[in-house]
C-alpha cells in the first residue's frame, strides 16, 4: 500500500530501503526468529493458498500452515521442511529452484517471494522450524512487563513500559509531553467527539496540581457527549440507518436502538454484557425491554422489498450478514470467505461458517421487507416514559368507563320506562314529518353578499360573491333532541347558468357545516358532531363525506354547470343533543374550498328523531317498532324488549350512552398513543429451522444438514445440549475467547493512536498483519478481559489516556525516519484527520449552534437539494427538506441516513454507506473535503455564529476579537505571526465589505439563523471570512 | 520556499498588485505525497498497466433496468409462427423465475413486433427501433450471449458494476481509479452522469454503492455529476463569497497551514495545502466543462434535441465526450427506465428514442476527433428479458420479465473488433448456444483493453486479495481487434 502514500518513483525505491530496514530491524530485534511474527506472514501470502487450511484447494497433499504436514513426505515422497536442515528441505529447493515446472510459488500464480524472505525461511528452518499456532487464536497470557534501560524514563503505567522497551531497543527518542493546551483538545475530542470551551482550557492551564490531567479525563467520562462519541463507531459496525437498503430503500425506524447503544456506553455496561444483550438480550432469563431493544444491533441489516424476490433467498442473505457481521465486529475475522468453501488461509470450515448460521437462523422473519416507511417484524413497542404513564392512565380509566357501563346496563329498563312516555308523545306530535323547517331569526353572509328570503322559506343569495363565505343561520329549536340537519339547494333563474351555485359557471363547493345549540341555562355551548352525510347527489371527487372531515380544501359540489336538479344533504350526529327550553341553534354553512364557490338558493331543517330511522328524503319511523312501543310492557316478548333496548341503546342519550361514548372515546385516545409509540426492530426466536451447508453459498443448494456449534478450532467437542444464540453470546465473551479481548483493545488503540497495534484492524485472522507490539496488545486483552475491573470499557480507556505514550506530543522526533517511517513505534504522537461527525460538530460546537439533546429521532440538517431524488423515485425518502430548527444543529450521528444516498458531505469524508458491517474507515485527504468545509451550508453559518461569537464575547479590538475566534477554533492562542496574517486578511475584508455591502448581506444571510441585528452587517461579513478561514486551518480539522 | 512565495504574494497584494494563481497551484502541488490528493491527479499503482493499453479511457453506457435484447438486437424471425404458444419446458430447463411471474399458468412466446434489417457492410441486424444506431452499425461488436447470475435489479447491477452482487465491493471506476490513477489534474478519475428515461419515467432507483468504493480508499469513489444545482457537490462558493474572498481565503489558510507545517512537521499539512489549491481549480474547470455554449450548432444537432435539456441522455453524452477530451479515466452513464414488465412496445419506443440519436452521435463525435481510436464505448444492462410475456399478450402489446442467461451488449472504440456479432442463442433467445461472455469475463475484457491483467489489480482487505473479477473471468479474445 506504500505506493498510495508515496508518488515518485525515487520516493518509492527510498521506501523499499527502508522496508528492507524495518524488516531487518524486527528480525534482529529477536534472538531467534518466530513464526508467527516473522514466517507466518510470509507463507500465508505465498503459500496457503494452496497449501494451507482449505482441503478442496490443495495441491500435493502438502499443507504448510501445519507442522505435521510440512514435516511428513508429501504426495512427492519429500518432506517440504527437515528442522534443521535448509539442504533436505523441499521447501527451499523449490522457492529457490530456476525450474518454472518446479519453482514456487509457481510462475503466473500472482504470488511472489523476495530472496530477504526466502533467507528467513531458510534461518528459521535452520534453527529447527519451530511452528506456533496463529498468535491471535492462542489466548492472551499477561506478559511481564518489559524492564527498561534508562533511569527516570517518565513512564506513566505498563503500557509505557512496552513502548518505550521498543524505541530503547531501537535506540528512537522519544517526543516530549505535549503542551497542556493540546493535551486537553486531544482528549476531549477523543473521549466526547468534541473540544474543550477556552473556559476549560483555562481551567485546565490553572490547575497547578499533579492530578490536573486526570480531573480532566475524569469529566469527560462522565460526560454524556462520551456515549455519544463512542456510539458513533458502533453505528458503523452494525450498519446502522434510517433506511431499508436496496432499491426501494424506504424509511425504518430504528433509533430507539442508537438510544440504548449511547446510553449503554455512558451507563458503562461492561463489555460482555454489552455484547450479550446485543447478540441475545432476548433470550436472557426474564430479559428487560431495554435488553430486547438491544438485539437491534442484528436487526439493522438491509431488507430487500424488491418485486420479484425469492423470500428465502433473501431470508439467507439476511442470515449470512448476521454471521459476518457479529464475526467482523466482535472476533475480527472474514467468515464471509466460508460462505462458499473453506477459509484460505484460517483454519474456519465452510461448515463452521454453517454452524453459526444456525444460531442466527431461527428469527421469526421473513427475510424480505414487510411494507414501507414502518418496520418489519418481529419488533418491539419502546413507550417513552410520558407515553407510559399515558397508556397506565388511560387503562385505568378504560377499566373504570367499562365498570360504568356494566353498571348502567342494569338500569336500562328503567331508562327505557322513563323515556317512552315522552318519546310516545313526540311520535304522535310529529307523526308525518321527519324534517322540520328551521325558522331563522338571523340569517347573514359573514363576507358581505345579501341573503333575502323567499316565500317558500328559501334563502336567495345576491349581490357580492365573496371569494369564501360563510352562512350563519340562527333560529329557535324547540326543546326536546336535535339529531340533524337538512340542507335543500335549488336553482334559481337568478343564479349563473341558472343553476345551484354562485360561481359562474353555477357550481358551489360546501366546505364544512357546523351547528350549536344555545340556551340561557346551558354554560357552555352543545356543539353538534356531524357523523353521517348523504346527498342526493355529489360531484365525483367532491362527495359529501368530504364535507365532514375538517379540511377545508375539500368538499360537497353538485356540478352546477351541467345539473340543475334541486340537491339536497343531511348531516347527522352520532346519537343525540338534549335540548332545553329556549334553545337557539346556528348553522354556519362555510365554503372555504374554492374561490366564489357559495350556495345560490338555499333551506335548512332539522329533525329529533333517532338517526339510524332518518332518511334523507325524509322516511318515517319504522312501523315494527311503533308496534313494539305500542304494547304494555309485560305484554312485549323478549325479542320485543331486545329490539327496544337495541333502538333505545343506538339512539337516545342516556347515562348509558354516555358511558359508552365515554369508553369510546377513551379507546380511540389509547389507539392514537398506541400508533404514536415508536418500536424497534428485535430478534425473537421462532420455530427452529433445519440449517444446512449450501453449497456455493446459494440459498436453494442445501447440503448436509449442520446445527448450532462454534467453529471447531476454537472448540473441537460436539456440544453436549444444543447451543442458542446466547451460548454463542457467552462464548464470544468468555475470559477463554481468544480474540475478542484483542480486537476490542486493538480497536481502541486504533482510536486513541490512529492506527491498530494490529494495522489491519478489520481482520485479526493469519493475514492480519503481526502485531507492532504483540506484548502490548496482550497484556491489554487480559488487563481488560481478566484484571481488576473485567470488561470495563471506561477504566481501560482511562488507562490508556493516562499513558505517556498517549500524551507525548505529536510533533515529529528525528531519529526513527530510517528504521520506522510510519512512527508504528510511536516516537512521537499521531496526527489525524477529525472524523466527518466531528468535524461538523466541533463547528457546530465552537460557532455555539450546537443543540445538545440526546437521543431520539434521526433529524434533517441541511442538504444540497436532489440527493435523494437525482436517481431514485422509489420509496418515501425523497424530496429532501431539511429541518428549520433545533434539527439543523444536533450532533452529526443523529442526521437521517439513507443507505442508497447517504449524507454526501459525510461520505466525502470517508464514512461508508452504511450497507454492510464495516470496522474501519479510510482517512483520505481530497479537494472534494477542501470544497466541503470552504462552501457547505452548515460550515458557512457556523463561521458566522463564530464572527458573532468574536465580536460580542470578546474586547473591542480586533487583537482580541481574532483571539478569542481562534481559541474557540483551535483551542489554543494565536502566535504573533498567525495573528498578523489574520489581522492584515480582515482589514482587507473589512475594507472590502465596506464597498461591497450586497455582497455582506448576504454571507451574513447563510443558513437558517438570523444574524444578530445589533452588528454592522459588513463587519459581521469580514469575520465571517476570518471564522471561515479558521475553520479550515489544517490543526482545526485535525486532532494533534 | 511556499513560504516565500506565500509572502510574496501577500506582499503582492498588499502593494494593490494582483498575481495570478499559477505560480502557487504548481508550488503547491508538488509535495510528494499530492498523489495522496485524488479524485484529481494521482498516479498509477507500480507496474501498472500491465502491457500497452489499446484504451486510454472508457464511456461506459448503462442501461438500467434490463433492455430487451430480442426486441433491439436478437431477432428471431421463425417466433412469429409460434406467437402466443407456451415457452417449451426443454428451452426453460427449471431457469428460476422471479416470483413476478413464477405464478403464471403459463409462458406465452412473444415474438417481438418490431422490424430487424441488417446494417453495414458486417450485415449486423438491428431493429427499427435503432436507426441512428443502425447506420453506424460496423462501429459496433454485438455480444448477443451475455450471462449473468442475477435475477433482481438491485444485485445484478451490482454484480455488473463491481463483481459482486451484494454490497461492499468497489466498482469497476473505483478500480480503475485505484489502478490507474488519473490522466487529469483538475477533474476526477471517474465522472458519473445519470438521466431518467421516459420509458419508465419513475424507474429504476440507483444507489450510490454502484460507484462506490467498497473497501478500496473512500478518494477512490465516482464523482457523480447533479443534474442540478452544483454539479459537483459544494462546487460553488457560497453566496457573498466571490472569486476575490475566495482567493484570499485560501491564501490565508495556506499561510497559517504552512506556519503550523513548519512547527509540526507533518507532511499530509503540505498534502492538504495542495488539495485547496486544487478545490480551486476546479471551481474553474469543472464550469468550464460544463459550459457547452461554445459547441457548434452541427454538434449540438448531431446528439439531439435533449442535448439542450440538461440531465438528459443526450445532454450526458455530449458531456462523456467533453469529459473524454480531458483525458477523464472512467465516464459513466446510468440511464434509468428499461424494466418493461407490461406495455413493452410503448416504454421501449421511450427509451430508444432517449438514447439512439446520442449513442450514436458520441461514437461519431469521438470519430471525428480521432477521440475514439483510444475510447472503449459499452452499452448494455444488468440483463436481459424473457421471451414469453409477462401477463397477456395481445397484436401490439406485451411485456418480459427478467432474463439473466443470456442478454446482448455492445462494444465500440478502441481495441474491439467492430463490425462482428459475437455469440449465437438459441431459437428462443433463451440459452446460450455459442460462445457464451459471462459478466466476469466481459469485466476482464475491459481491464484488458486498457491494459491490466485483470488477475493482477488486486487489493487486500481483510487477508484477502479482492478483484473486480473475483476468482473468475476470461478476457474473451473474440472480442478484440
Amino acid at each position: 500500500m506504500f505506493h498510495a502514500c508515496f508518488g515518485s518513483t525515487i520516493n518509492r525505491r527510498l521506501v523499499l530501503v527502508l522496508l528492507a530496514l524495518l524488516s531487518a530491524r524486527m528480525v534482529n530485534a529477536a534472538d531467534r526468529l518466530s513464526f508467527n511474527r516473522d514466517i507466518r506472514p510470509i507463507l500465508s501470502d505465498a503459500c496457503f493458498q494452496c497449501h494451507g487450511p482449505d482441503d478442496k484447494q490443495r495441491k500435493a497433499g502438502l499443507r504448510l500452515d501445519e507442522k505435521e504436514s510440512a514435516l511428513k513426505p508429501a504426495e512427492s515422497g519429500l518432506a517440504a521442511i527437515s528442522p534443521g536442515n535448509v539442504e533436505t528441505s523441499e521447501l527451499i529447493k523449490r522457492l529457490i529452484s530456476d525450474d518454472d515446472n518446479l519453482r514456487m510459488p509457481p510462475p503466473g500464480s500472482g504470488k511472489t517471494i523476495s530472496p530477504k524472505q526466502i533467507e528467513t525461511i531458510k534461518h528459521w528452518i535452520a534453527e529447527g522450524a519451530e511452528y506456533q499456532g496463529h498468535w491471535a487464536f492462542i489466548p492472551p497470557v499477561r506478559p511481564e512487563l518489559p524492564k527498561l534501560v534508562s533511569a527516570g524514563q517518565d513512564t506513566v503505567n505498563p503500557i509505557d513500559a512496552f513502548i518505550r522497551s521498543s524505541l530503547e531497543s531501537e535506540r528512537i527518542a522519544h517526543a516530549p509531553e505535549a503542551d497542556k493546551t493540546t493535551l486537553i483538545r486531544r482528549v476531549s475530542l477523543d473521549l466526547t467527539g468534541l473540544p474543550p470551551t477556552p473556559e476549560e482550557v483555562d481551567d485546565f492551564l490553572n490547575d497547578k496540581s499533579s492530578d490536573a490531567y486526570e480531573h480532566v479525563v475524569d469529566r469527560l467520562l462522565k460526560s454524556p457527549r462520551y456515549g455519544e462519541r463512542m456510539a458513533q463507531q458502533w453505528l458503523d459496525f452494525a450498519r446502522y440507518a434510517d433506511s431499508n437498503g436496496f432499491q426501494v430503500d424506504s424509511s425504518r425506524y430504528q433509533w430507539p436502538w442508537r438510544d440504548w447503544v449511547i446510553n449503554a456506553f455512558n451507563d458503562n455496561l461492561p463489555f460482555d454484557q454489552f455484547t450479550i444483550e446485543q447478540l441475545a438480550g432476548d433470550l436472557l432469563p426474564n430479559a428487560t425491554r431495554s435488553q430486547i431493544v438491544a438485539t437491534g444491533f442484528n436487526r439493522n441489516h438491509r431488507l430487500n422489498g424488491e418485486g420479484g424476490i425469492i423470500a428465502e433467498e433473501w431470508r439467507v442473505e439476511t442470515v449470512i450478514d448476521r454471521v459476518e457481521t457479529t464475526g467482523m465486529t466482535w472476533l475480527g475475522l472474514t467468515l464471509n470467505c466460508c460462505r462458499c468453501h473453506d477459509h484460505k488461509y484460517d483454519p474456519i470450515t465452510q461448515r463452521d461458517f454453517y454452524q453459526l448460521f444456525a444460531f442466527f437462523n431461527n428469527v421469526s422473519e421473513s427475510g424480505t421487507l414487510q411494507g414501507e416507511s414502518k418496520n418489519t417484524d418481529p419488533v418491539l413497542a419502546v413507550p417513552t416514559d410520558e407515553q407510559a404513564l399515558t397508556i397506565a392512565k388511560l387503562d385505568r380509566e378504560i377499566k373504570a368507563a367499562e365498570t360504568r357501563i356494566s353498571d348502567e346496563t342494569k338500569k336500562l329498563p328503567e331508562y327505557i320506562a322513563a323515556w317512552e312516555p315522552t318519546f310516545k308523545a313526540k311520535l304522535s306530535d310529529n307523526s308525518g314529518t321527519v324534517w322540520s323547517p328551521l325558522q331563522p331569526t338571523e340569517v347573514k353572509s359573514e363576507a358581505g353578499a345579501t341573503l333575502a328570503k323567499l316565500p317558500d322559506g328559501t334563502y336567495l343569495a345576491s349581490g357580492a360573491n365573496p371569494a369564501h363565505d360563510t352562512y350563519t343561520v340562527v333560529a329557535r329549536l324547540p326543546a326536546g333532541s336535535f339529531t340533524g340537519l337538512l340542507l335543500e339547494c335549488f336553482p334559481d333563474e337568478s343564479l349563473p347558468n341558472k343553476s345551484l351555485g354562485r360561481y359562474p359557471n353555477g357550481n358551489f363547493v360546501l366546505s364544512r357545516v357546523e351547528a350549536e345549540v344555545t340556551a340561557p341555562g346551558l354554560a357552555e355551548s352543545l356543539k353538534a358532531k356531524f357523523v353521517k352525510a348523504e346527498a342526493t347527489y355529489s360531484q365525483k371527487g367532491w362527495e359529501i363525506g368530504l364535507v365532514l372531515d375538517d379540511i377545508p380544501t375539500n368538499g360537497w359540489a353538485v356540478d352546477g354547470p351541467s345539473r340543475r336538479d334541486p340537491t339536497s344533504a343531511m348531516f347527522l350526529i352520532d346519537g343525540a343533543l338534549t335540548v332545553p327550553e329556549n334553545a337557539s341553534i346556528t348553522v354556519r354553512l362555510k365554503h372555504e374550498a374554492l374561490g366564489q364557490h357559495n350556495i345560490g338558493r338555499f333551506r335548512l331543517s332539522y329533525t329529533s328523531l333517532p338517526p339510524s330511522t332518518v332518511k334523507l328524503d325524509g322516511a318515517k319511523f319504522p312501523e315494527a317498532l311503533k308496534a313494539i312501543l305500542d304494547l304494555a310492557a309485560k305484554d312485549r316478548s323478549a325479542a320485543q324488549n331486545a329490539e327496544l333496548e337495541a333502538f333505545f341503546k343506538a339512539n337516545v342519550d342516556s347515562p348509558l350512552k354516555q358511558a359508552e361514548a365515554a369508553l369510546a372515546s377513551l379507546k380511540k385516545k389509547q389507539a392514537s398513543v398506541a400508533a404514536s409509540i415508536p418500536n424497534v426492530m428485535v430478534m425473537q426466536e421462532g420455530p427452529p429451522r433445519e440449517a444446512f451447508v449450501l453449497n456455493r453459498g446459494e440459498y436453494d443448494k442445501r447440503g448436509d444438514k449442520v446445527i448450532a456449534n462454534l467453529p471447531s478450532v476454537f472448540s473441537s467437542r460436539p456440544p453436549d445440549k444444543p447451543l442458542n444464540r446466547l451460548d454463542l453470546a457467552r462464548w464470544i465473551v468468555d475470559p477463554s475467547n481468544p480474540l475478542t479481548g484483542r480486537v476490542w483493545m486493538n480497536r481502541l488503540w486504533e482510536k486513541f493512536f490512529g492506527t491498530g497495534l494490529v494495522k489491519t484492524s478489520e481482520n485479526l485472522g493469519s493475514q492480519s498483519e503481526f502485531p507492532s507490539h504483540p506484548e502490548l496488545l496482550d497484556w491489554l486483552a487480559v488487563e481488560f478481559t481478566q484484571g481488576a475491573k473485567p470488561w470495563d470499557m471506561k477504566s481501560i480507556q482511562k488507562l490508556i489516556v493516562m499513558s505517556a505514550t498517549y500524551r507525548q506530543s505529536s510533533h515529529r522526533v528525528h531519529g526513527g525516519e530510517n528504521s520506522d517511517p510510519e512512527n508504528r513505534l510511536l516516537a512521537y504522537g499521531p496526527r489525524f484527520r477529525l472524523s466527518a461527525e466531528m468535524l461538523r460538530d466541533q463547528a457546530l460546537f465552537a460557532s455555539g449552534l450546537l443543540v445538545e439533546k440526546q437521543g431520539g429521532p434521526s433529524v434533517r440538517p441541511y442538504m444540497p437539494d436532489g440527493v435523494w431524488d437525482e436517481t431514485s423515485r422509489y420509496g418515501d425518502l425523497r424530496g429532501y427538506k431539511h429541518d428549520t430548527n433545533e434539527g439543523l444543529y444536533r450532533r452529526t450521528m443523529y442526521t437521517i441516513w439513507k443507505r442508497t444516498a447517504a449524507p454526501p458531505s459525510m461520505l466525502l469524508f470517508d464514512a461508508p454507506n452504511r450497507e454492510i458491517c464495516t470496522v474501519k474507515r479510510s482517512r483520505t485527504n481530497t479537494p472534494l473535503q477542501a470544497l466541503t468545509l470552504l462552501n457547505e451550508t452548515t460550515y458557512i453559518e457556523a463561521a458566522r455564529k463564530l464572527a458573532e461569537r468574536m465580536l460580542l464575547e470578546a474586547g473591542p479590538s480586533p487583537h482580541e476579537r481574532l483571539s478569542h475566534g481562534f481559541r474557540w477554533a483551535t483551542s489554543r492562542r494565536p502566535t504573533e505571526a498567525e495573528l498578523a496574517v489574520l489581522i492584515e486578511g480582515l482589514n482587507q475584508d473589512l475594507s472590502r465589505m465596506k464597498t461591497h455591502s450586497e455582497l455582506a448581506k448576504q454571507i451574513v444571510s447563510t443558513g437558517e439563523s438570523k444574524p444578530n441585528a445589533s452588528l454592522d452587517a459588513g463587519e459581521l461579513a469580514a469575520y465571517t471570512l476570518t471564522a471561515n478561514v479558521l475553520l479550515n486551518l489544517d490543526e482545526v480539522v485535525t486532532r494533534e | 520556499m511556499i513560504q516565500d512565495e506565500l509572502n510574496r504574494r501577500l506582499f503582492l497584494r498588499n502593494s494593490g498588485l494582483s498575481v495570478g494563481t499559477a505560480a502557487l497551484a504548481t508550488l503547491l502541488s508538488s509535495p510528494a505525497r499530492a498523489n495522496e490528493a485524488s479524485p484529481v491527479g494521482h498516479v498509477a499503482l507500480p507496474g501498472f498497466p500491465n502491457f500497452a493499453p489499446k484504451a486510454k479511457r472508457i464511456i461506459y453506457l448503462f442501461q438500467s433496468g434490463a433492455p430487451s435484447q430480442m426486441d433491439l438486437f436478437d431477432p428471431k424471425p421463425m417466433l412469429e409462427s409460434r406467437r402466443g404458444e407456451n415457452l417449451p419446458e426443454s428451452i426453460r430447463q427449471g431457469q428460476r423465475l422471479t416470483t413476478m411471474t413464477s405464478g403464471q399458468a403459463n409462458f406465452p412466446v412473444a415474438p417481438t413486433i418490431f422490424k430487424f434489417a441488417r446494417h453495414g457492410q458486417s450485415g449486423m441486424w438491428m431493429s427499427e427501433l435503432l436507426p441512428h444506431m443502425a447506420s453506424i452499425a460496423d462501429e459496433f461488436c454485438m455480444i448477443r450471449t451475455v450471462k449473468t447470475e442475477a435475477i433482481n435489479h438491485d444485485p445484478a447491477i451490482t454484480f455488473s458494476q463491481t463483481g459482486s452482487q451484494l454490497a461492499g465491493r468497489p466498482s469497476i471506476g473505483s478500480w480503475l481509479s485505484y489502478g490507474l490513477g488519473s490522466e487529469n489534474q483538475d477533474l476526477p478519475a471517474y465522472v458519473v452522469l445519470t438521466s431518467f428515461g421516459s420509458g419508465r419515467p419513475d424507474d429504476q432507483p440507483l444507489y450510490d454503492r454502484l460507484w462506490g468504493a467498497g473497501f478500496l480508499p473512500s478518494k477512490h469513489q465516482g464523482v457523480k455529476f447533479r443534474n442540478k444545482g452544483d454539479a459537483v457537490l459544494y462546487l460553488s462558493n457560497p453566496p457573498g463569497i466571490d472569486s476575490v474572498s475566495r482567493r484570499a481565503t485560501l491564501d490565508r489558510i495556506a499561510i497559517l497551514n504552512k506556519q503550523h507545517y513548519d512547527k509540526v512537521g507533518d507532511p499530509e499539512i503540505q498534502t492538504r495545502i495542495a488539495q485547496y489549491e486544487m478545490a480551486f481549480r476546479m471551481q474553474t474547470s469543472v464550469p468550464e466543462l460544463l459550459n457547452v455554449s461554445n459547441e457548434p450548432q452541427s454538434v449540438l444537432d448531431m446528439y439531439g434535441p435533449d442535448v439542450k435539456r440538461p440531465g438528459s441522455y443526450a445532454a450526458n453524452c455530449l458531456l462523456a465526450r467533453r469529459l473524454a477530451e480531458r483525458d477523464v479515466r472512467f465516464v459513466q452513464l446510468f440511464h434509468m427506465g428499461w424494466d418493461h414488465h407490461g406495455g413493452l412496445p410503448a416504454a421501449i419506443r421511450g427509451q430508444c428514442k432517449d438514447t439512439d440519436q446520442a449513442t450514436a452521435a458520441l461514437i461519431k463525435d469521438l470519430k471525428q476527433r480521432d477521440l475514439l481510436k483510444d475510447t472503449l464505448i459499452v452499452w448494455g444492462g444488468e440483463f436481459g428479458r424473457t421471451i414469453y410475456s409477462q401477463g397477456g399478450i395481445t397484436a401490439t402489446d406485451y411485456g418480459r420479465d427478467h432474463h439473466p442467461r443470456c442478454y446482448t451488449m455492445l462494444l465500440a472504440g478502441a481495441g474491439v473488433k467492430t463490425g462482428t456479432t459475437y455469440g449465437e442463442t438459441d431459437d428462443y433467445c433463451y440459452n446460450t448456444v455459442r460462445d457464451p461472455v459471462h459478466v466476469h469475463d466481459l469485466n476482464a475484457t475491459i481491464l484488458h483493453l486498457l491494459g491490466i491483467e485483470h488477475t493482477k489489480l488486486t487489493y487486500r482487505y481483510q487477508g484477502r486479495d479482492f478483484r473486480l473479477t473475483d476468482i473468475h473471468g476470461e478476457v474473451i479474445k473474440g472480442l478484440l481487434s
